[in-house]
């Protein structure tokens, strides 16, 4: 049984209307997704803004519904559940987002921000947890009693996948985790995140925009496009011989430090699109 | 600081060219906030044309670099040594508001991070174009200024350029408002052009656009360009030379291809090998530098990189000297990275 299956997915968002006697346009923001990830599996997903990723992580997570289509997460269909019957949800996957202080509540201590998955789901015991959480993701047991703004930007990160990590889930949602961080601290965080999805046995779905990130984390990718998955498959296969024209134009954009040290120029980031100005002078 | 050499006169003597030869001579320059000191003893010269990259993390004073040459800081930060800009006669550092409006968008443009912030909100892109040629007199009248305007949205490849001129910020897209902060800072043809994390906020595809526009915008003009980043992957595509920053001081300088691929001062090695997402250790692990960067002014003594880094001794509590024969190639560490020609000189003995 897949971890996570997803059938035929659609959202479409009404916009705000523009005149008093027709309704707002519609937007489709995915158009038909359909993909499978394996217990155990690392998946990533890739696409630039508006290509509908984080519409799809949110669908995931239960945090938003498809307009139609089916989302099994362990077999279960929670396209249709009510917010009730999802604490299941809540214990077998869990997220960690993009921006970690707007994710951690800044007035609540990190202890209480780390047991609160586990509030939620009635676990007694709590502190030995967050003292096992905390020593898990690389902070001191004295971190329990500092506020969120006092920890660096790699170290909220840790906080949240503590959090994250508290119910014991089997699946991990992370939305761009490492893009808001810096080089030196990127590493770090990626690879807190390979050894607790290896130690802890995870499946991870992993979304970025950055291909090189995707392609150290994750065994297989989806690329989106304008709300589908234009090419699935193995990274490595992807990345060393992508097929369609968007996942070339992307794996070509990315500067790379080898092939700019080989002489490659910004030109040659252009490979599969259109160069446009400077042309008329 | 007392036994060892001086790090500033170091720095300063045997500068490799002509003063006259560069578009900016920034000598000596500290940026100071009361009492903490956020930027010290940088040194360096941009000539005609040259491309240089200014790299380092959040923290590390790049960004404030650049404001400084732009005459930008905030109210109570304050910068003192020396920023010379070719064609201007006055130091940059300490002018007044009226020298510095003068120079801004004319011998010196700029272009930021966050394009939405950088354009006026109220005013018709073409306008806002036109405007910087209008207020520096280059362009005879408004009629002229607007048709330049126009084809300045052309060179930077916005479709329909004249229907472009008369759209507001908020109905372009990001890569779109980069293009036209661009054309700004290109109107006046000005002599240095610096770009602080200009795609940062982009995807991929449109930062690929936009950093090809820039380079061909910089190279079909001869002008110098100073581009700040903490992408070290855009500075090697982007740049010629390139300046590596850490806790407010540069650390290694040199032309890019030497720097990265044979760097020896330890924090720029760190860097590259945390950079670089292909190369991992034996358990399949990132390189990674050992925790994280300082908040501002709370750098270590002597050598600013020495509480993270695994080769430091009780010597990197001094201040490591600039070795190297100018500003523009050397780094300051006491235990460097073997350079190649020294192994070989090692193994013959």
């Amino acid at each position: 049984m897949s971890a996570i299956s997803v059938r035929d997915v659609r959202r479409d968002y009404r916009r705000p209307r523009t005149s008093l006697t027709k309704p707002g346009p519609v937007v489709s923001a995915l158009r038909g997704v359909s993909f499978d990830v394996a217990p155990g599996e690392r998946f990533g997903i890739v696409g630039e803004s508006g290509c509908g990723k984080s519409t799809l992580l949110r669908i995931l997570a239960g945090l938003d519904r498809p307009t139609s289509g089916e989302v099994l997460v362990e077999g279960t269909d929670i396209a249709g559940l009510s917010e009730r019957k999802l604490g299941f949800l809540r214990q077998r996957l869990q997220l960690v987002f993009q921006d970690p202080m707007s994710s951690l509540d800044p007035r609540m201590r990190v202890r209480d921000i780390v047991a609160e998955p586990l509030v939620a789901q009635g676990v007694g015991d709590r502190d030995g947890r967050v003292q096992e959480l905390l020593e898990a993701v690389g902070l001191q047991a004295e971190s329990a009693n500092r506020y969120p703004h006092q920890f660096s930007g790699g170290q909220r990160q840790r906080i949240s996948i503590a959090r994250a990590l508290a119910p014991r889930p089997d699946i991990l949602l992370a939305d761009e985790p490492v893009s808001a961080l810096d080089v030196s601290v990127r590493a770090q965080v990626l690879n807190l995140i390979t050894d607790l999805v290896s130690d802890l046995d995870l499946t991870l779905v992993f979304v970025s925009h950055d291909l090189s990130v995707v392609r150290h984390v994750c065994d297989r990718v989806a690329v989106m496009q304008d709300g589908e998955i234009v090419e699935v498959g193995a990274t490595e296969q992807i990345y060393t011989d992508p097929q369609h024209p968007y996942t070339k134009r992307l794996i070509a954009a990315v500067p790379n430090m080898r092939r700019a040290l080989a002489g490659a120029g910004t030109s040659d980031l252009l490979v599969g699109s259109e160069r446009t100005g400077g042309t008329s002078t | 600081m007392t036994a060892v050499t001086d790090p500033s006169t170091s720095r300063s003597k045997g500068s490799s060219r002509q003063r006259d030869d560069l578009v900016l001579d920034v000598r000596d320059l500290a940026v100071r906030v009361g009492d903490r000191t956020l930027v010290e003893d940088v040194s360096f010269g941009i000539g005609r044309g040259e491309r240089v990259g200014l790299i380092g993390e959040s923290g590390s004073g790049k960004s404030l670099t650049g404001l400084s040459v732009m005459g930008l800081l905030p109210e109570d930060v304050h910068a003192s040594g020396s920023v010379r800009l070719s064609g201007v006669d006055h130091d940059l550092v300490g002018a007044d508001e009226r020298q510095m409006g003068r120079v801004r968008g004319k011998e010196v443009a700029m272009v930021f991070q966050e394009p939405m912030t950088a354009l006026n909100p109220t005013t018709r892109v073409g306008d806002q174009v036109a405007e910087a040629m209008l207020i520096h007199g280059t362009r005879a009248d408004r009629g002229a200024a607007r048709a330049a305007a126009v084809e300045l949205l052309d060179q930077v490849g916005l479709p329909t350029p004249a229907s472009a001129a008369r759209a507001y910020p908020h109905q372009l897209s990001g890569g779109q408002r980069q293009r036209v902060v661009l054309a700004i800072a290109l109107a006046n043809d000005p002599g240095l052009l610096v770009c602080d994390e200009p795609t940062t906020a982009l995807d991929v595809t449109v930062q690929a656009l936009v950093l090809d526009l820039i380079s061909r915008g910089v190279q079909s003009r001869g002008a110098a360009m100073l581009f700040i980043t903490h992408d070290l992957a855009v500075v090697a595509t982007v740049c010629e030379r390139v300046l590596v920053m850490y806790g407010g001081r540069i650390v290694e300088a040199g032309p890019v291809a030497e720097v990265f691929a044979r760097p020896r001062h330890r924090y720029t090695q760190g860097l590259i090998a945390a950079s670089d997402l292909t190369e991992v250790d034996g358990s399949g692990r990132l390189h990674t530098i050992a925790g994280s960067v300082p908040a501002a002014g709370a750098f270590p003594e002597g050598c600013v990189f020495r509480n993270r880094c695994p080769q430091a001794t009780d010597v990197c509590r001094t201040r490591p000297p600039w070795t190297g024969d100018s500003p523009e190639t050397g780094f300051a560490c006491h235990h460097p990275a073997p350079d190649a020609a020294d192994d070989l000189a090692g193994g013959a003995a």
